[in-house]
């Protein structure tokens, strides 16, 4: 399968500043380098449960978070190592509540599939296919209810079109004019299923837009140039008061859906092909030819490593949780206590 | 002191909040403009406008989606689910998100809606449109789970949701819209989590909740009056946070209690307490405690079967006769 570029009304690359591609392409080598991290600590049976790696999906993140405010807010999936870290959530504070650390971002309590850091937007991780969407433009309502002139984002999978969240959350942003973005990263399949096989039409997401009166958007996922500035006007939309956009961006995943997932079902040219459009290394030439030296990206990615070997050492060592934090936080008082 | 309908009762609560906290907004299906299908909601439109009440689709998922999505970010929604019965198309939002997020999140994120919905029987709606439901609720931490049985209750513990910090399951009970009460004048909250007295006796501890109230009160008067036995009404209006120390203390002083519910004989919320009471007062008990709860059928419509199952103020004073030994 071929990724067929599509015409999109975004400017052109040329007009992406220096700064941001390079920060665009840090991003993406961090994700890519913590991702791979993730996995060795998983055949080091130092992470525990599940886990849904973004890796391949890189530039849908790094493009979004470049394009968001500070005090915008991230709706995940739990594939969305990639988004928490794109919006600033540090490299020990994920790979510390991966391995159930004390340094987790959320002290071991919520998981691989759970990712939460308010501080940086992400306003959490759900594992419920869909289930954030409508969350998502409830925030985005509150935003514009507030008028604080934030705008949420939510990202989901292919295979959350075909739930019936997706449909009522799209429906009421676009009844109520909410400043929310729905990003489909369209990564081919829902789960081990070609999402072709259990989808009516051919684009799971942005065949859908015209039902809630928006425009179709299918973009290159694997390109970050062309997901921040498609990212960028999605989000100068939303902020000026026009309203939802729903972005489908085409993607894959190098690896299977879970942990538990070799991913053999997916053919052997298929993922060549896609191999061949890796985000981080298409990018990479890309700043190249626009004239970055090799020692700038070479520092960029030589700092990454250094990062994420200093960040992955003190995950190690953290303590685990307390045992008594199994039973803080069910309310808002901090407890756990339902009768007197 | 007013007299009030539960209905109306309701809405006072809402727009007590509302004209007091900015951030409290309410919407659903019917709820603005039409003033909600069961009138619980009349008037709010007309004074607090549309920024403030809104009318939403037909969509469960998005109602409680939204409603969570605005209460992490600095909102106090009070979100309305037509019939309780319809809490199952959107359960994800109450058992998986809007429950769980404070928890998995560390503390970062807090959620304090309320989530409003008409529970119950007596309108012959048939088994989709007549549940009690409140014991679904009460098997998930992280939701409160509160029914009142009268107009100042409706008023002063809605109060009490919206001001939560937590979510709140609140039901509201359509057989009881119409009744009328006192409601005292002015601001009027009743904290959450503590159970009412409602009649003190020296026979029998009678424990209801919700429309199971009135009935038991009528029954403890029968009792009395035709029997000689001498029951205490406990009620519960707060299943979570749930008021043990009454509970416990008014069963010891009896030794015999009697449950009141209207949900489905499995796991109602009588067995919760039916349980915490033998472990932790087993040494009053002066017989077993006995469950008087709708049985374990779906709701039927026609009006002699849907009184027929639900426990009647009848059924209970057989009940507790029978408990007690009494035969005549």
């Amino acid at each position: 399968m071929s990724v067929t570029r599509q015409a999109h009304p975004a400017k052109s690359a040329a007009e992406i500043p220096e700064a941001t591609r390079l920060r665009l392409f840090q991003l993406q080598v961090e994700i890519r380098h913590t991702e791979k991290r993730a996995y060795d600590l998983f055949l080091q049976n130092l992470v525990k449960g599940t886990s849904h790696l973004a890796l391949g999906q890189e530039a849908v993140a790094a493009g979004f978070a470049a394009a968001m405010n500070k005090d915008d807010y991230t709706f995940c999936t739990y594939r969305g190592h990639h988004h928490t870290l794109a919006r600033g959530a540090s490299m020990v504070s994920v790979l510390g509540e991966l391995m159930g650390r004390q340094c987790g971002l959320m002290n071991g309590k919520g998981g691989s599939m759970h990712l939460t850091s308010v501080e940086h937007g992400v306003m959490g991780s759900y594992a419920i296919v869909g289930a954030h969407l409508p969350t998502a433009a409830g925030a985005a309502w509150s935003a514009q209810y507030r008028g604080t002139k934030q705008v949420a984002v939510a990202f989901f999978g292919d295979g959350a079109t075909n739930i019936g969240a997706f449909h009522e959350a799209l429906n009421l942003a676009a009844v109520w004019k909410l400043p929310v973005i729905f990003c489909c990263e369209n990564n081919m399949y829902m789960e081990y299923t070609p999402i072709s096989a259990v989808t009516a039409v051919k684009h799971p997401a942005a065949d859908r837009a015209a039902s809630y009166g928006l425009p179709r958007q299918v973009i290159d996922g694997n390109d970050a140039d062309v997901v921040y500035s498609t990212a960028r006007d999605a989000v100068a939309k939303a902020r000026s008061g026009g309203g939802p956009s729903l972005i489908e961006c085409l993607t894959y995943r190098h690896s299977g859906h879970s942990r538990a997932d070799p991913a053999k079902y997916r053919p052997k040219e298929e993922l060549e092909e896609w191999m061949k459009r890796d985000p981080v290394a298409l990018y990479r030439a890309r700043l190249l030819v626009a004239g970055v030296s090799e020692a700038k990206l070479a520092q960029i990615e030589s700092e990454s490593m250094a990062k994420l070997d200093r960040a992955t050492e003190t995950a190690k060592v953290s303590p685990t949780p307390a045992l008594e934090s199994a039973m803080t936080d069910v309310w808002a008082d901090g407890g756990n206590a339902w009768r007197n | 002191m007013a007299q009030l309908s539960y209905r109306d009762a309701v809405a006072a609560g809402i727009a007590q909040e509302m004209r007091r906290d900015e951030r409290v907004v309410l919407f659903g299906e019917d709820t603005a403009a039409a003033g909600g299908v069961f009138k619980t909601t009349v008037g709010l439109f007309e004074e607090f406008g549309p920024r403030r009440v809104k009318d939403t689709p037909i969509s469960e998922l998005a109602i409680l989606g939204a409603a969570m999505g605005a209460a992490m970010t600095g909102l106090r929604p009070v979100a309305e689910i037509m019939f309780s019965d319809f809490l199952a198309c959107c359960w994800d939002y109450v058992a998986n998100e809007i429950a769980k997020t404070r928890y998995m999140s560390d503390g970062q994120i807090t959620i304090p809606l309320v989530i409003r919905t008409a529970n119950g029987a007596g309108s012959r709606f048939g088994a989709q449109h007549s549940q009690s439901v409140e014991n679904w609720a009460m098997a998930i931490p992280g939701i409160k789970v509160i029914a009142p049985s009268n107009p100042a209750d409706a008023k002063g513990l809605l109060a009490a949701a919206i001001r939560d910090p937590d979510p709140v399951l609140f039901f509201e009970h359509k057989s009881l819209l119409a009744n009328k009460g006192e409601v005292p004048d002015g601001e009027h909250v009743e904290p959450l989590g503590k159970a009412s007295m409602l009649r003190t006796g020296t026979d029998a501890t009678i424990i209801a909740l919700a429309a199971m109230v009135p009935r038991a009160l009528k029954a403890a008067e029968a009792l009395a009056a035709e029997h000689g036995i001498s029951a205490t009404v406990i009620d519960v209006r707060s299943l979570v946070p749930l008021d043990t120390k009454t509970i416990l203390a008014e069963s010891a002083r009896t030794g015999r209690v009697f449950t009141v519910e209207e949900n489905p004989r499995l796991c109602g919320w009588g067995a919760e307490i039916a349980s915490i009471i033998q472990e932790e007062a087993f040494s009053a008990l002066k017989g077993p405690i006995i469950r008087i709860t709708t049985p374990h059928v779906p709701l039927p419509s026609a009006d002699q079967l849907e009184d027929a199952v639900v426990p009647s103020v009848a059924r209970i004073v057989a009940e507790v006769k029978r408990g007690l030994g009494r035969t005549a």
